[in-house]
């Protein structure tokens, strides 16, 4: 087994705990004595520094949620000053409003180094070409891989994400071993090369995919590497905890998370206690070390399971299954987290269109396709086709700039989307996994 | 010259692009005793409007209005037409001649001969240059 760093991955159980308890311990009195936003949440849930005893008293701390991002928008929740930040990445929130990341240098580090790890454990390193065809940008999967693949000395094919043909004819020129994306794209990639009349597994050296951002299943995981002749590795993180961070290594038997660096805890979402060993339920995690913006018990939403026993591949630190569902309505589309929440918002200012809506999530080809159904307003009927495509494109615009991914926009008759009581279904999700 | 009594109230309707919707508007109008003298469907990506015109506008607006439908009143024309060949070429040449544009027109061919609908930008200029020009306007009494 190659390890990018030995002495952590192969630590014992026992002294991985030692130095969880002592991280969290000094995170704690730091955010307690300069954190104005967690000191009040500590007061609020009446806890000091001083009741962290031991590493299981992490449950005494207060929780964190997507919203406190947003509430705290842009940057009233960071704990490093402008100065002291070398990026932003920037990602959607839950009511148009978006939530700002800022790293430190050593941020950027921390979140490399994690990468690093993860890359050479799922068997890449120098020599290995990595494609990046996640989006760069705003968005944290493509500098965020960009960063980590060269940190382990492979070569990076920055390609980003769209121009599928010129992708697949650099990949053939340059030689790409591995590539990173989202699951659906490289299934895509798989149809347009076939179309080609280029064969991933028998045309170029793809060896390796890097595949997340969405949630994806063991079948498809299957399909991919017989279809394309790959070994096919998840990958997990959250623009919060810095962006794309573990992966599985090369046993593919869940995916690391590196207990330096985080502490998982799986709890019942409604007890908000922890589950027993082995049960699903919600991921919390806490980034033992950020610096710009700590995430303490961050309330990810995602459900999975922790399995703590020590790898085939010898590494200690526990691995989360997949992910198998969410406790919120988000939704995944090509990539990017939406929540019927920013339709919501983004239909209220436009006057043409009521209230209402529904969202239909279908899988057209390897690619999501999202529709949105709104009911036309009586006062901006006026009986010309042209008026009413206007208003279609209006709202067509209006969601793609607040989803930043592209919907289909319907419009239906004034009554006709149905109305519910209380949990409203807003979303019909065709896509099967 | 009175243009207002040549000026025609059609009932424009919003109707998804799903089966039954033509259905359901047909249904409330015949409930009502409503009878339909000329339609149309124009037919855009996922939705249509349904264009008619009616013996009692005011009553199938209400009508389908309080069934949901979204509902609106446009004003159109109507033209007479030799129902024989060249009988369109007639009054087309003749709107075209009077520099009239059409936004979209619909016919029909029944006992007293064939009619040309039209819904025309500047209605009220459009019928004095087509009375002008020698063809025949259908007052509004004829429908409705």
């Amino acid at each position: 087994m190659v390890c990018w760093d030995p002495r952590i991955e192969e630590m014992p159980k026992a002294d991985l705990e030692r130095m969880q308890y002592k991280l969290l311990k000094s995170l704690v009195y730091r955010l307690y004595s300069f954190s104005p936003f967690y000191h009040d949440r500590m007061k609020e849930q009446k806890v000091h520094p001083d009741d962290i005893k031991e590493l299981s008293d992490v449950k005494k701390l207060p929780f964190m949620f997507k919203r406190d991002l947003r509430d705290g928008y842009p940057d009233k929740i960071f704990t490093a000053s402008q100065e002291d930040l070398v990026r932003y990445h920037v990602s959607s929130g839950t009511t148009g409003k978006p939530t700002v990341v800022g790293y430190t240098q050593n941020d950027i580090d921390l979140w490399t180094t994690s990468l690093a790890r993860a890359l050479t454990s799922a068997g890449l390193g120098r020599g290995d070409v990595i494609q990046v065809s996640y989006g760069y940008g705003l968005f944290t999967g493509g500098l965020g891989l960009h960063y980590g693949a060269e940190r382990i000395g492979a070569t990076v094919l920055p390609t980003s994400v769209g121009n599928t043909e010129r992708q697949i004819e650099l990949m053939q020129d340059l030689g790409s071993t591995a590539i990173a994306c989202t699951p659906s794209y490289l299934l895509h990639m798989g149809e347009v090369a076939e179309k080609m009349g280029i064969s991933i597994k028998n045309d170029t050296k793809l060896r390796t995919g890097i595949l997340g951002a969405e949630p994806w299943t063991e079948g498809m995981r299957n399909r991919m590497q017989d279809w394309l002749g790959i070994k096919a590795y998840d990958i997990y993180g959250t623009s919060e905890l810095s962006g794309p961070m573990f992966t599985d290594c090369a046993e593919q038997k869940g995916i690391h998370i590196w207990s330096d660096i985080a502490l998982t805890e799986i709890i019942d979402p409604k007890t908000e206690e922890p589950v027993g060993p082995g049960e699903k339920g919600e991921l919390t995690i806490t980034i033992l070390k950020k610096e710009a913006l700590p995430m303490i018990r961050y309330r990810i939403g995602d459900i999975t399971s922790i399995d703590d026993s020590v790898c085939p591949c010898g590494r200690t630190h526990p691995r989360i299954q997949r992910i198998t569902g969410r406790v919120d309505d988000m939704l995944i589309i090509r990539g990017i987290n939406v929540f019927p929440s920013q339709v919501e918002y983004a239909l209220m200012g436009i006057q043409e269109v009521g209230q209402h809506f529904q969202i239909v999530v279908e899988r057209k080809g390897a690619l999501d396709d999202m529709l949105v159904r709104v009911e036309l307003n009586k006062e901006a009927f006026s009986d010309k086709i042209t008026d009413i495509m206007h208003i279609r494109q209006k709202v067509e615009h209006r969601l793609r700039n607040s989803l930043n991914v592209m919907a289909d926009v319907e419009l239906v008759e004034p009554g006709s989307l149905p109305r519910f009581e209380g949990k409203s279904k807003k979303v019909i999700d065709k896509r099967s996994l | 010259m009175d243009t207002q009594k040549f000026i025609i109230r059609q009932i424009s309707i919003f109707s998804e692009n799903r089966p039954g919707r033509l259905a359901a508007i047909a249904h409330a109008l015949g409930e009502e005793k409503i009878n339909i003298l000329a339609f149309s469907i124009a037919e855009a990506n996922g939705f249509g409007v349904v264009r008619a015109l009616v013996d009692h506008p005011e009553k199938a607006h209400d009508k389908l209005q309080s069934l949901g439908f979204n509902v609106a009143f446009t004003d159109v024309i109507a033209v007479q037409m030799r129902d024989q060949p060249g009988g369109l070429y007639d009054v087309a040449k003749i709107l075209g001649d009077a520099g009239i544009n059409i936004e979209y027109s619909y016919a029909y061919s029944g006992k007293d001969g064939a009619v040309l609908i039209l819904r025309v930008d500047q209605v009220e200029d459009a019928v004095k240059k087509i009375r002008n020009s020698g063809a025949t306007l259908i007052e509004r009494t004829v429908f409705h």
